[in-house]
């Protein structure tokens, strides 16, 4: 390097781990991508002053000297979007893990590496908009078959607008390739298969829709009882072992989005991994076609750069936004955002800034707010329908629900599904506490179920929701006295709430069968199982000792019909009403026969 | 302000301890404060560097460079700072980070220090390369599931709480609990049910007692596998910052071991709770804001750095499985210790004060442990089809019996009804029979799962929910009829 240009750049002048401050900041400007030294590290400008910038770098700084020069990149920190993400798995600052252990070997080095998205491989391009065409933003001008099940949409980015000037034929072309060219008031404006956006800046659309269509998850005691929303947001809170990270897990598995981003920030590195293997060998319950051919992951494990942790949910949501704007259902899984508070928190820190609550910076409410915020239902740009639905796993300190980050996110988001420990240590899954939890989506969606299931959705629902809060009650009671000193009546309570605890809000992510339950079979179970409820009561009223009603046959299907009946296959529950009916009658008739006897 | 004195060219040979083979060095400290000292004037001396500082009176201690400015630099020294002066002290600036040399033959069978310095009176190693104690981040890409099942002969974990190779489960302990005792124990007993292949043990102590490390040392020897052993003690009267580097060696030794030589290894550190004291102290005197407890805010990443140093890699034979022991403050769970390492590890074993009293040993508490992994490395082919099952039948019900415990002191066992009786029964039974064995008892998984279907049996059948009819048929009236006999 030579003297006149090294004077041209800025310098490192003090590192203190991912904290890096920089000369001449005149050179740089807020929020502009750097890249630092020969190793070409990549860093954001975070605070500018007196000619010095604050850097933080997303990589490993060990070995970085005083004097090392920076580069400015010209653009804030962004992401690449184009054919090429659906199926791979990415860093938070969007480096392909794959290329990258191909390049490097099985362990994690620092410095710029090639690109995100493959340069080389050519794709299959079919135009369907002509030369002459008006183009605004968004709008779709070809398709990529990008996987089986993802056609991907080739749009005019945002901020580009005309007519068509030249659009490529039907053919193979790799992303560098010029496919379009917009006849702008500024001049001609040449489109690729992809395009840059900066992470932090959300993507623009139309305008905002209302949430009405459930997300569905196939998890019980979310879609019946705590339903998401297509465009919703959802928050899981709960200690370690409480199992946030498998029901992150079976909702990226089952959710019914079209597009899946799923991001471990700063979570273990095995569980990536697990992600890794079992999604090419899942199949999407609708298309039958594996999951990763909807999958996009994001991967910054707790070993990997603390301030990359903090750039990874912007990489995610922007990815997010990306399939929304070309017309598709996308849910989102942060697991888990209490980690990138910590990032926030710790680079707050090293910058010396006043903390508010428990070290965390002030802005930590405002920064949860603008990630929320991203989610929703929206008429994109292209006209289409779109959605991203964001579910934010939440690892408060000891399972206090009264840190910052769970009290904060519970202000923003509308489900809220707190995870109980102690229903986890008694391996009782998934662990959703159902008097505390909540979802301000259940009338939105309750139109839906009515019109897929049945007139008497609504009000099973509700039947369920009492029984299980009276038992509730009632168990206070219990745990002084126990179940014997209760009368019969209110022990018809429990014994019903255990029905719908056992029998249907507890489902096995192990079970083949009972991994995913469509809605059609969650209202006929639920309604099987309230039915039963509602005839206990005739048991009880004819003071028949309640053990007899549940030693009734009918009780064990119920107890198996979540593992052995599958898909939407409702003749074995009109069976078990019918038997159910039967059996009851029997042995109230038996009962009022024996009466007459005495 | 210092000044510098020599500059030699930097080679490729690297000790690591001792050897001084200096890149720079400079003279004079402009600030002392607690382990931590600032030197002025220097140049070209990067970031996170190993440095030597010699005190005046020619003794060498170890450090390294924690920030870095054009003019100064802030230095951590390990051994403390007590006897540097100002003005003739010497600071030898490495040019590489902190290193520690590796090959199979010069490290198995010895014991070192904290800072990989030999204890033995061997030689320090130096035929191998040198490696960066901090690692790197295995690429997920690269990472293998970790589902090979190890059998402990414990029965709460084999049964409960399933160890696989690739793991990092540790045990959430208390003062005076018999943690090492039960390290020990699965240390000896330790095995997989398909393959017998080389192994290594490493046991990083940080800030134990010594008799508490001559305890493991003597039991690495009776049990006879001391020669593949690589112990690094940081004792209690150690430097309290060596502690921070002393995981760390340790698990580049590991890595090592696993990957390069294809051996199975199991990583004892004990004890987590000393290390994150130590690293409050640093933090402290670097003046860094607190966040809970006074633990530095980066706790979580720094833990993280060392338990997610394990695991298995597609295409390499070996593996590291990490049994970190902590004593809970308090014996809260809660503390920010335990906590932020259960959201790190892949489960925990959890010892109890209250079994420990009733004199139970391994005082393992089921209710709050957990292994995350164990799905993935039981079942038909691992250990048995029904392992899941009645794993899961037997948490349900002692979680049930403990609630009927409750009930129980309240308004006596002779009011509870019958089918609460038999859970009270069963709660001391499985507490008796399940959870307690003697320190040498290796039970085999088959007899783990068999006394389970045993004590399960105990229960009224409608009340067992969570295992099929098939497998009652199978296997519980098999225990029951045999236990009849």
């Amino acid at each position: 390097m030579k003297e006149a240009d090294k004077a041209q750049n800025p310098e490192v002048i003090f590192v203190s781990g991912p904290v890096v401050k920089a000369s001449r900041a005149h050179l740089l400007s807020m929020n502009e991508m750097v890249e630092v030294g020969a190793e070409r590290l990549v860093g954001e400008v975070i605070g500018l002053e007196d000619d010095t910038a604050t850097l933080q770098v997303y990589e490993d700084t060990t070995g970085l000297k005083p004097g090392t020069r920076v580069i400015g990149q010209g653009m804030p920190l962004f992401a690449e979007l184009g054919p090429g993400l659906i199926s791979h798995i990415f860093d938070g600052i969007q480096r392909p893990l794959t290329e990258l252990k191909e390049q490097w070997g099985d362990f994690i080095q620092r410095g710029k590496t090639g690109t995100a998205l493959s340069r080389e491989r050519v794709w299959q391009f079919t135009p369907t908009a002509r030369e002459g065409d008006k183009a605004v933003p968004g709008q779709v001008i070809g398709t990529i078959q990008e996987t089986d099940a993802i056609v991907h949409k080739v749009m005019i980015p945002p901020g580009i607008a005309g007519t068509i000037g030249k659009i490529a034929g039907p053919g193979g072309y790799s992303l560098e390739e010029e496919i379009a060219v917009i006849k702008t008031s500024g001049g001609p404006r040449s489109i690729r298969l992809f395009h840059r956006w900066p992470v932090r800046q959300p993507r623009p659309y139309v305008r905002r829709l209302m949430p009405s269509e459930p997300l569905l998850t196939g998890q019980r005691v979310i879609d019946t009882f705590f339903p998401l929303a297509k465009g919703g947001t959802a928050a899981i809170p709960g200690g370690f072992g409480t199992g946030k990270t498998v029901t992150q897990h079976q909702l990226s598995k089952w959710a019914d989005a079209d597009v899946i981003i799923y991001i471990g920030c700063g979570e273990r590195g095995n569980e990536m991994t697990g992600v890794l293997t079992d999604f090419p060998q899942l199949l999407d319950p609708r298309t039958q076609r594996p999951l990763i051919e909807r999958t996009v992951l994001i991967a910054n494990t707790s070993d990997m750069p603390v301030a990359a942790r903090e750039a990874s949910i912007y990489t995610g949501i922007t990815i997010a936004e990306y399939f929304r704007d070309q017309g598709y259902d996308v849910a989102l899984m942060a697991d888990s955002t209490s980690r990138w508070a910590e990032a926030l928190r710790e680079i707050s820190g090293r910058l010396e800034e006043m903390p508010a609550e428990e070290g965390f910076p002030a802005y930590l409410a405002s920064r949860l707010a603008a990630f929320y915020e991203r989610a929703g239902q929206v008429k994109a740009l292209s006209g289409e329908k779109g959605s991203v639905s964001l579910i934010g796993a939440v690892s408060p300190p000891g399972g206090d629900f009264s840190e910052p980050v769970t009290m904060h996110t519970k202000r923003f988001v509308q489900c809220f599904w707190a995870l109980d420990k102690e229903l986890a240590s008694a391996r009782y899954f998934p662990a959703i506490n159902y008097l505390q939890s909540y979802s301000a989506y259940t009338e939105a969606v309750a139109a839906w179920w009515t019109e897929r299931t049945g007139p008497e959705w609504e009000k099973l629902r509700e039947e369920a929701v009492q029984i299980l809060q009276e038992d509730s009650k009632l168990q206070n009671i219990v745990k002084l006295l126990g179940e014997e000193a209760l009368p019969d009546d209110q022990r018809r309570i429990l014994e019903g709430a255990r029905l719908i605890k056992n029998d249907f809000l507890q489902q096995s992510a192990y079970d083949p069968v009972d991994t995913y339950c469509m809605p059609l079979k969650q209202f006929y179970l639920l309604k099987v199982i309230i039915y039963f409820i509602r005839r206990l009561k005739d048991v009880v009223d004819s003071r028949i000792p309640l053990f007899r009603a549940m030693e009734l046959p009918v009780v064990e299907q119920i107890h198996r019909a979540k593992y052995t009946v599958s898909g939407e296959d409702i003749a074995p529950f009109e069976q078990m009403l019918k038997d159910m009916d039967q059996q009851v009658d029997q042995l109230l008739s038996r009962n009022q026969e024996a009466n007459h006897g005495v | 302000m210092a000044f510098e004195t020599t500059e030699t060219a930097a080679k490729g040979v690297a000790g690591t301890g001792n050897t001084s083979s200096a890149h720079l060095e400079f003279v004079g400290l402009s600030k002392i404060s607690g382990p931590l000292v600032v030197i002025e004037g220097i140049r070209d001396v990067g970031f996170g560097e190993r440095v030597e500082i010699v005190a005046s009176d020619s003794d060498v201690r170890q450090g390294r460079v924690l920030a870095i400015s054009e003019k100064a630099a802030v230095l951590e020294v390990f051994h403390g700072t007590s006897g540097l002066d100002q003005a003739d002290t010497r600071v030898r600036f490495m040019g590489r980070p902190f290193e520690m040399v590796v090959s199979k033959e010069e490290v198995l069978g010895r014991i070192f220090s904290g800072l990989g310095a030999p204890l033995d009176g061997g030689p320090a190693p130096f035929r191998g390369e040198a490696r960066n104690v901090n690692g790197f981040a295995i690429n997920p890409v690269a990472r293998a599931y970790p589902e090979d099942f190890i059998q402990t002969g414990i029965s709460t974990i084999d049964g409960m709480n399933t160890l696989v190779r690739g793991q990092k489960l540790p045990i959430f302990s208390g003062s005076g609990l018999p943690h090492n005792d039960l390290a020990i124990q699965i240390v000896r007993q330790a095995r997989l049910l398909t393959e017998e292949s080389s192994f290594a043990v490493i046991f990083a102590a940080m800030g134990v007692r010594h008799d508490e490390a001559e305890a493991f040392r003597l039991s690495f020897e009776e049990s006879g596998v001391l020669n593949n052993v690589a112990m690094f003690l940081n004792l209690a009267d150690d430097p309290t910052v060596e502690r921070l580097v002393a995981p760390r060696v340790a698990l580049t030794v590991a890595e090592y071991l696993a990957f390069e030589e294809g051996m199975h290894v199991l990583v004892i550190l004990t004890d987590m709770t000393n290390y994150c004291e130590a690293l409050r102290e640093v933090a402290t005197s670097k003046g860094e804001v607190p966040s809970r407890k006074g633990y530095p805010g980066y706790l979580y990443s720094d833990l993280a750095s060392i338990y997610e140093r394990a695991g298995r890699i597609h295409g390499r034979k070996g593996s590291v499985t990490q049994i970190p022991i902590l004593t809970m403050p308090d014996d809260d769970i809660t503390h920010p210790i335990p906590d932020l390492t259960g959201y790190i590890t892949e489960g925990q074993i959890v010892l109890d004060r209250m079994l420990y009293q009733k004199n139970i040993y391994p005082p393992v508490n089921v209710l709050p442990s957990l292994s995350r992994l164990m799905s993935d490395g039981i079942g038909e082919g691992k250990t048995r089809d029904d392992h899941r099952n009645i794993s899961s039948q037997l948490y349900a019900a002692y979680a049930n019996a403990k609630q009927v415990e409750r009930l129980a002191s309240i308004i006596g066992e002779e009011d509870l009804s019958v089918t609460d009786k038999k859970y009270f029964q069963f709660a001391r039974e499985f507490e008796k029979r399940f959870v307690n064995q003697a320190k040498d008892e290796d039970r085999g998984i088959l007899e783990t799962l068999d006394l389970g279907w045993e004590l399960v049996m105990m229960l009224p059948s409608q009340e067992l929910v969570r295992v099929t009819p098939e497998q009652v048929e199978k296997y519980g009236k098999a225990s029951h009829t045999c236990n009849q006999e």
